[in-house]
């Protein structure tokens, strides 16, 4: 410092001055950044040890997923091991919108690397109105070896993309089961709701699927499975980078039905271009043995949900095939109605079976003429011979006699009128007519006229072909009553343990054995020498039956019924009930076929290629002739 | 030791400072580390970032062996290149990323304003020495001039961090040259009350950045997404941290940005709150180290360019952790001598080498 004493001494006082002001203000620096540190330190002391269990959470919920495995669905087969719904897995290329910016580009740049149809797009649109933006919605289904691995080149060009393994489920017997295994489709938000209302929203976590209609929704508890956890390690992305822990789903149960998927088979096209209904059930068990509504529809259509157009194809159409016949569709039952009607008379003591009724071919009453109709009056008709040539005549008065709501009561013990309570949904009840019915459902007492037409099965009658077939079987086993059932068991996969369905009869009805057997006999008689002598001729068993005729517009008072002057829709329907062998039957069942007119012409044959199948194996080689007359 | 090798020795380390250097070194050996972890064990980033360290020493060295006087002298040209290239970039600079930062001069691009982060403290300082013997209110009006002129020219560019770095840069320095009390409060007082205007000229993408440090759950996708993920880092490391390499925020990419201007919530997450504490204390030591180095520097230029130097070292570090740890706005603000990039680092050793010239030069002076 000697050196700068050259300097005055005033200046050096004053760079003195000027350095020590610096050095106070380098100070208050200082402290400035102690403080600030200080600030910093407390900052990380409060996240660290004061809020660390807070964001320790928040860092393991961003780094860990909860992701369910969804469990795969049971299969369903017939008796004999055939598979009528199952899995299959293959690719599907997944939007998930929220991630995608412009969907249409998305897609649009997709189809250059892959097929995308019209009907994809469509089938996409629709998919998406109904669902959230943040699930992921198949864009392409099934996609092939060669598409997975182009899509896998150009990967990066598709964020919000993503190709999946998936299970598939396939109907392989299409529409011949349509009504009966129905099918599976995409989770719905009306799902939902009931899922989170039943406690079972958690279980379906994983899945995308559940039954709508058919089996496939009657035992979606049993078929579904329990939904696996597995807890992976996510990177920000949302991919997964290794797997933590693992609780596996459990597969579903299978359904091992009563139908024989061959004689179902036989049953759908015996009814070759007729629509209509077929029902057979095992006497003894209840259980189903085939159950066809034609036409059907391919429920794989509906799995990924039905685009608009094949939507509105089925929908509209004239021969409705999303209409469950055999369940849902209800009829007259015509003539087949009369063994039940005869078991009446014969349970209320109002007939005997010997007494003879004349059959001049009309039945008067009240002013009315109801016709027979047959041209020819039958004369002395006894209550075998009623049912053998099927005289309405001797219904006509039978019914008047007996009154509307003692044939009700009878009748609701063989279950018409009321839902048979079989294991899918949509069954419709029917109308059993009664006074009571009659005032709630049109606020009118009923007419003693009305009662005539009711003995032969017309009027209010309208049944289910799954009631008559009920009906049918419960005759044939004698009274002893059982809930038809379409599933013979639920077989657990894993333990194997088979858990049938309802083995047990659900009533008895009490019938006399020398009632059933006059009536049976009678039955028996239709085929032998009756209204369905022609169709069972030749048949190396015994089988009981009885055709029917179910009108579907009403003639008026003295105009006959001339088929070829009806318009093909307007026709008559034709029914046949039979069960076989008679002496211990093995199989009952009830036929209808739409718009073919009497029932020994059209629907007796359907019967005959079932029973013969059933009972002797035989595979006829065309559909069921129509006979004349 | 042979003279010739005494003598090299001698010529390598004269104008080092040993403490600064030796806490330098740790500290980027540190950065490293963490280094290694935020790129998931990559080696190429890391020894990049070493060839980075290794530019950054070289320069350093040059200039500890540049005397203050000559550096003095180079103040006032520098400036007004400095000047005329902002100009040039704001009448011609080429856009990238929204914002007009950089100036094609044919041979390459180049940001003007980072030479401006060295070139305003030396003007400042310059002009400060220049008129120490008659210092007047008027000469801080100029010296805010000189300030607020090149720091507008870069906010328009725009690039807040920048400018408020380099007012920060120039802030310190007027204040240690002796900025009058009165007038520190009447500036205080005054910007205040021009905090709604600032708002208004403010672009909207800064906005949304001080919304979003007020409540970065307003955004956890955009603009939150940063602090929200970079607070979690922070706070989920605990006392002692995840251990190295082990962060989960960290090595499952959910830190953005996690090798440059985040990579403290790395070394947070994965050193805990113990290692905060042994980086703030290293911090503190390098800047005490430089402040005993301004506090004896031997001439108002020197004292001033020290006080500068070191307060802008803090204040990156500062803004840097403050910004991770969630109390202070997203700004483009690297942490020194940790996060990976040269153009940080060049500038940061720059800064330490003029020190080293202050503390070794000015023997010197005084002989």
């Amino acid at each position: 410092m000697s050196e700068l004493s050259i300097n005055p001494g005033i200046e050096i006082r004053d760079s003195e001055r000027e350095l020590q002001r610096f050095r106070s203000r380098l100070a208050m620096l200082g402290v400035f950044v102690l403080t600030l540190f200080g600030l910093l330190f407390l900052r990380f002391f409060y996240l660290q040890v004061i809020q660390h269990s807070h964001y320790s959470t928040l860092a393991e919920a961003n780094r860990i997923s909860i992701q369910p495995i969804a469990p795969h669905r049971g299969i369903i087969v017939d008796r004999n091991g055939v598979q009528l719904a199952h899995n299959y897995s293959a690719y599907t290329l997944e939007i998930t919108p929220s991630k995608v910016s412009d969907l249409n580009a998305t897609i649009d740049e997709l189809a250059t690397v892959v097929e995308i149809s019209p009907r994809d797009r469509r089938r996409f649109r629709k998919l998406l109105e109904e669902s959230k933006r943040f699930e992921s919605l198949p864009i392409r289904t099934r996609l092939s070896d060669e598409e997975i691995a182009r899509f896998a080149a150009h990967r990066y060009r598709f964020p919000g993309v993503e190709a999946k393994a998936r299970l598939f489920r396939q109907y392989p017997q299409g529409e011949m089961f349509s009504h009966v295994v129905g099918h599976i489709g995409r989770i719905n938000q009306r799902e939902v709701e009931q899922l989170e209302n039943d406690g079972r929203l958690a279980n379906y976590r994983g899945s995308d699927y559940i039954g709508k209609t058919g089996l496939e929704q009657s035992y979606e508890k049993f078929l579904h499975g329990t939904t696996g956890v597995e807890e992976v390690e996510v990177d920000s992305g949302g991919r997964a980078v290794r797997t933590l822990s693992r609780t596996p789903p459990v597969s579903g149960n299978n359904l091992v039905l009563n139908i024989d998927a061959k004689l179902q088979e036989i049953a759908y096209n015996a009814f070759g271009d007729r629509r209509g209904a077929l029902v057979a059930i095992d006497p003894a068990t209840g259980g189903i043995l085939a159950f066809v509504s034609k036409p059907g529809f391919d429920p794989n259509l509906f799995v990924d949900g039905i685009d608009p157009q094949s939507w509105a194809e089925l929908n509209g159409s004239i021969d409705k095939p999303l209409l469950n016949r055999a369940a849902a569709g209800t009829y007259p039952p015509g003539s087949t109605f009369k063994p039940f009607m005869a078991l009446a008379a014969l349970f209320y003591g109002k007939r005997t079976p010997q007494q003879v009724i004349s059959d001049p071919g009309y039945f008067m009453f009240g002013g009315h003429r109801f016709r027979d109709g047959r041209p020819v009056p039958l004369g002395a008709v006894d209550m075998h011979r009623s049912i053998v040539v099927s005289s309405d005549v001797y219904y006509y008065s039978l019914a008047n006699e007996l009154g509307i709501d003692p044939i009700a009561k009878f009748m609701a013990l063989f279950g018409f009128g009321s839902r048979t309570g079989i294991d899918i949904t949509g069954e419709a009840a029917g109308v059993l007519p009664s006074t009571e019915w009659k005032m709630r459902r049109f606020k009118q007492r009923w007419y003693p006229g009305e009662t005539i037409s009711i003995g032969i099965g017309q009027g209010y009658n309208s049944y289910t072909p799954l009631q008559l077939a009920s009906a049918m079987a419960t005759l044939a086993n004698d009274g002893i009553m059982f809930r038809p059932h379409i599933v013979n068991y639920v077989e657990d996969i894993r333990t194997s343990e088979k858990s049938p369905i309802e083995p047990k009869p659900l009533r008895d009805l009490g019938l006399k054995p020398e009632h059933l057997k006059i009536v049976k006999d009678a039955m028996v008689g239709v085929n032998k020498e009756g209204t369905g002598a022609r169709a069972f001729a030749g048949a190396p068993y015994i089988a009981g039956g009885k055709t029917g005729t179910a009108q579907v517009i009403a003639i008026k008072q003295g105009e006959k019924y001339v088929e070829s002057r009806v318009a093909e829709r307007h026709r008559d329907h034709a029914w046949f009930i039979a069960f076989a062998p008679a002496e211990q039957p093995k199989i009952a069942l009830a036929v209808i076929a739409e718009n073919s007119g009497f029932g020994a012409r059209a629907a007796a044959p359907v019967a005959r290629q079932v029973i013969d199948y059933y009972l002797l194996g035989k595979v006829p080689n065309k559909p069921a002739p129509a006979e004349d007359d | 030791m042979p003279p010739a090798l005494r003598r090299l020795t001698r010529f390598l380390t004269a104008h080092l400072d040993g403490v600064l250097l030796s806490s330098i070194l740790l500290m980027m050996f540190a950065g490293l580390l963490v280094l290694l972890s935020a790129s998931n064990g990559s080696l190429a980033r890391t020894s990049g970032q070493l060839v980075n360290m290794l530019i950054a020493l070289s320069v350093m060295w040059v200039f500890a062996n540049i005397p203050p006087h000559f550096l003095q002298r180079l103040a006032l040209p520098l400036f007004i290149l400095g000047c005329a290239l902002l100009v040039g970039v704001a009448l011609v600079g080429d856009i990238v990323n929204g914002a007009r930062r950089w100036l094609n001069i044919g041979i390459t691009r180049i940001q003007p304003s980072e030479l401006m982060k060295i070139a305003l403290p030396l003007m400042l300082a310059w002009y400060f020495n220049r008129n120490e013997a008659t210092l007047r209110l008027r000469n801080y009006l100029v010296a805010g001039l000189l300030l607020a002129f090149p720091a507008a020219l870069i906010l328009r560019q725009p690039d807040l961090g920048t400018a408020l770095m380099i007012s920060a840069s120039g802030g310190y320095l007027i204040f240690l040259a002796g900025l009058p009390w009165r007038i520190i409060i009447l500036l205080g007082v005054a910007g205040l009350t021009s905090l709604p205007f600032l708002w208004s000229a403010m672009h909207d993408y800064q906005r949304q950045r001080v919304l979003t440090l007020l409540d970065p759950t307003t955004d956890p996708l955009g603009t939150g997404y940063h602090t929200i993920q970079s607070t979690i880092a922070v706070g989920s490391g605990g006392a002692l941290g995840k251990g190295w390499m082990n962060g989960t925020q960290t090595h499952l990419d959910f830190i953005p940005e996690r090798t440059t201007d985040f990579i403290f919530a790395v070394y947070a997450e994965e050193f805990g709150l113990l290692g905060n504490a042994v980086l703030l204390v290293m911090f503190l030591f390098v800047i005490a180290r430089a402040m005993v180095i301004t506090s004896n520097a031997p001439t108002l230029f020197t004292r001033l360019l020290a006080g500068s130097i070191t307060m802008t070292f803090f204040t990156y570090a500062f803004v840097n952790m403050g910004m991770v740890s969630g109390i202070l706005p997203v700004v483009g603000v690297p942490l020194p001598l940790i996060s990976y990039g040269g153009t940080s680092l060049v500038s940061i050793c720059l800064g330490f080498g003029i020190l080293m010239s202050i503390n070794t030069h000015k023997k010197l002076v005084q002989t």
